[in-house]
């Protein structure tokens, strides 16, 4: 069964957990630029947490769904609604045939991922189902949906229709997960890194710089990478490198001095001067920075990252276990 | 060998120290690296990506960490077992693929070649003689990157070494043949580009319905010959 998207929004794409395996070809890793978000709305509808689901940028979004279906959206500050109620984000929501799903333009941060139960069946092209914007290939035709699109469904996995029966009185569900997996941005935000790979192509001042001031997103930022002004990182020569691999997280200083924070539709190489790499468990809030935001690094160890991370995937698997009862 | 972290997952192995004096040792080096790597089976190896002189390992530390790796320690883990692969390989580097150059037919038209007679003023040679000169080389893929099967080709002779454009064109067609700097390549697909373009391939460089996706990978022997605009246009159809 299909879904039609009415109005398609600013941005809005298929996307599921990325494309890796392919980075010695030049292929981007992609995918869900929060998947941690992504897996919980999946898991929310009972869907496989790799299922493919939509990510929207600026909201703007109206869906319509041909046949009953259980969503979830997590992320920025949107308005969400099925016809006049109002559905805030990690509620698991019934939508029956002919319902309509709006996302309104957010009041803090820009992105959300949307699950639909039974994913949204695109074919896979390089082991995923992402849409690669730059080079034109995977989700609906390598490109952004457009208004009045339709895409097919995957079947309503058994979880799903264990939902669409409880929910068929109360319509939204209104148990939800943590919120801050849930609702994601946060304003004027503090991300956490370690030190880059080139730190010492810097001098000792201005990687001060980097972790005392405020920086903020220019307009020119997208899936590639979040462009950032504020003070000018000074680098030690002014030759760039031979270039080397680079990794969403990671912040790159071009010659300009104004450094770049890479997301997943980077390039895979790069030979910019490396200055710091986002902690994993940060980039979930990093992605919701929007053009003019503040935003502030700190840096932390390696081993708190990995910690963050181990911490984070606990609280997923208990998140898992706990869900269960929902689907019995 | 330095390894440092690139990020919370991914490191990046310095295989050589050198590339502009002896660029075909580094590439084998890092070939071999490679090879190593993938064969050392590492757990919570994701994929292992070669460039120029480093080979970057993507890691999924959480499949570590099941695996035995100590949380406080996930770097010295991998750090240990990269080396462990890596001196193992020293001892049968031997076995190396020696495939014939791979031909890439181009059409070096000025109207595809839109900077050729840029590049030929800055060598002091006739368009011509920049055709043979491009054409009498072999090359060698030192790098896929920038575009999905986007190669960089070393081995390019000093005299066509062209700096890039100061501003990027928006627009650059797939196919094209380009000089940058002290390399050659060729856009896959339609992109951005600083390079001086002098030609165009009607080959597929990147497909992403086939597996592998590209037609050149590191380490490729890459030749390119000169082709009448009649046998572009019939290669095309």
């Amino acid at each position: 069964m299909n879904a039609t998207a009415i109005r398609a929004g600013f941005l809005t794409n298929v996307q599921d957990l990325g494309r890796p395996g392919f980075r010695e070809f030049g292929v981007s890793l992609g995918g869900a630029l929060d998947t941690h978000a992504l897996r919980v709305a999946n898991l929310l509808v009972g869907n496989d947490e790799s299922a493919a689901g939509l990510e929207i940028t600026f909201g703007g979004l109206r869906l319509r769904f041909a046949d009953e279906r259980i969503i979830v959206w997590c992320g920025g500050e949107f308005k969400g609604s099925i016809g006049s109620t109002s559905l805030d984000a990690g509620h698991p929501a019934l939508l029956c045939a002919g319902e309509e799903f709006s996302l309104e333009s957010p009041a803090l941060g820009c992105r959300a991922w949307l699950a639909i139960s039974g994913g949204i069946d695109v074919a896979f092209v390089l082991g995923s189902r992402a849409t690669d914007l730059r080079a034109g290939f995977g989700g609906v035709n390598g490109r952004p949906l457009c208004d009045s699109e339709e895409f097919s469904l995957g079947q309503n996995p058994e979880r799903a229709k264990v939902l669409i029966d409880k929910l068929r009185v109360e319509k939204v569900a209104r148990w939800k997960p943590p919120h801050n997996w849930s609702n994601t941005a946060q304003r004027a935000p503090t991300l956490r890194y370690i030190r880059g790979s080139d730190s010492n192509r810097f001098v000792e001042s201005t990687l001060q710089l980097f972790s005392s001031e405020s920086f903020f997103v220019s307009p020119d930022s997208d899936r590639m990478g979040i462009r950032l002004d504020g003070p000018r990182l000074e680098r030690n020569e002014n030759s760039d490198l031979l270039s080397e691999a680079v990794a969403p997280g990671t912040v790159q200083v071009p010659p300009n001095g104004k450094p770049i924070l890479l997301l997943n539709d980077c390039q895979t190489i790069g030979g910019y001067p490396k200055i710091a790499h986002m902690i994993t468990v940060d980039l979930s809030v990093a992605n919701q920075l929007r053009p003019g935001d503040r935003v502030r690094f700190a840096e932390v160890s390696i081993r708190d990252a990995h910690a963050l991370l181990l911490e984070r995937e606990r609280n997923m698997e208990q998140f898992r276990r706990g869900l269960e009862l929902h689907f019995k | 060998m330095e390894i440092a972290p690139l990020g919370d997952s991914a490191l990046l192995i310095r295989i050589a120290d050198n590339f502009d004096d002896a660029p075909e040792d580094a590439l084998n080096d890092v070939l071999a690296a490679k090879r190593s790597l993938e064969a050392a089976k590492i757990p919570g190896v994701i994929e292992i990506a070669p460039a120029y002189t480093t080979v970057a390992v993507f890691y999924d530390s959480m499949r570590a960490i099941d695996a035995g790796a100590p949380v406080e320690d996930v770097i010295g883990w991998f750090e240990r077992r990269i080396r462990a692969a890596l001196s193992a390989s020293n001892q049968n580097a031997a076995d190396r693929l020696e495939k014939s150059a791979i031909q890439i037919p181009v059409c070096y038209d000025t109207e595809f070649g839109f900077d050729l007679e840029d590049v030929a003023r800055h060598a002091g040679l006739d368009s011509k003689e920049v055709v043979d000169v491009h054409c009498g080389s072999e090359y060698r893929v030192h790098c896929v990157g920038f575009t999905g099967g986007f190669p960089f080709l070393g081995g390019l002779p000093r005299k066509l070494a062209t700096p890039r454009l100061d501003a990027p064109r928006k627009q650059i067609p797939a196919g094209s043949v380009a000089i940058g700097g002290k390399q050659t390549g060729i856009y896959p697909i339609k992109s951005p580009g600083g390079w001086h373009v002098i030609g165009r391939t009607s080959l597929k460089l990147f497909d992403p319905r086939k597996n592998p996706p590209v037609l050149l990978r590191a380490g490729d022997r890459v030749r390119f010959r000169s082709i009448t605009r009649e046998e572009f246009e019939k290669s095309r159809s």
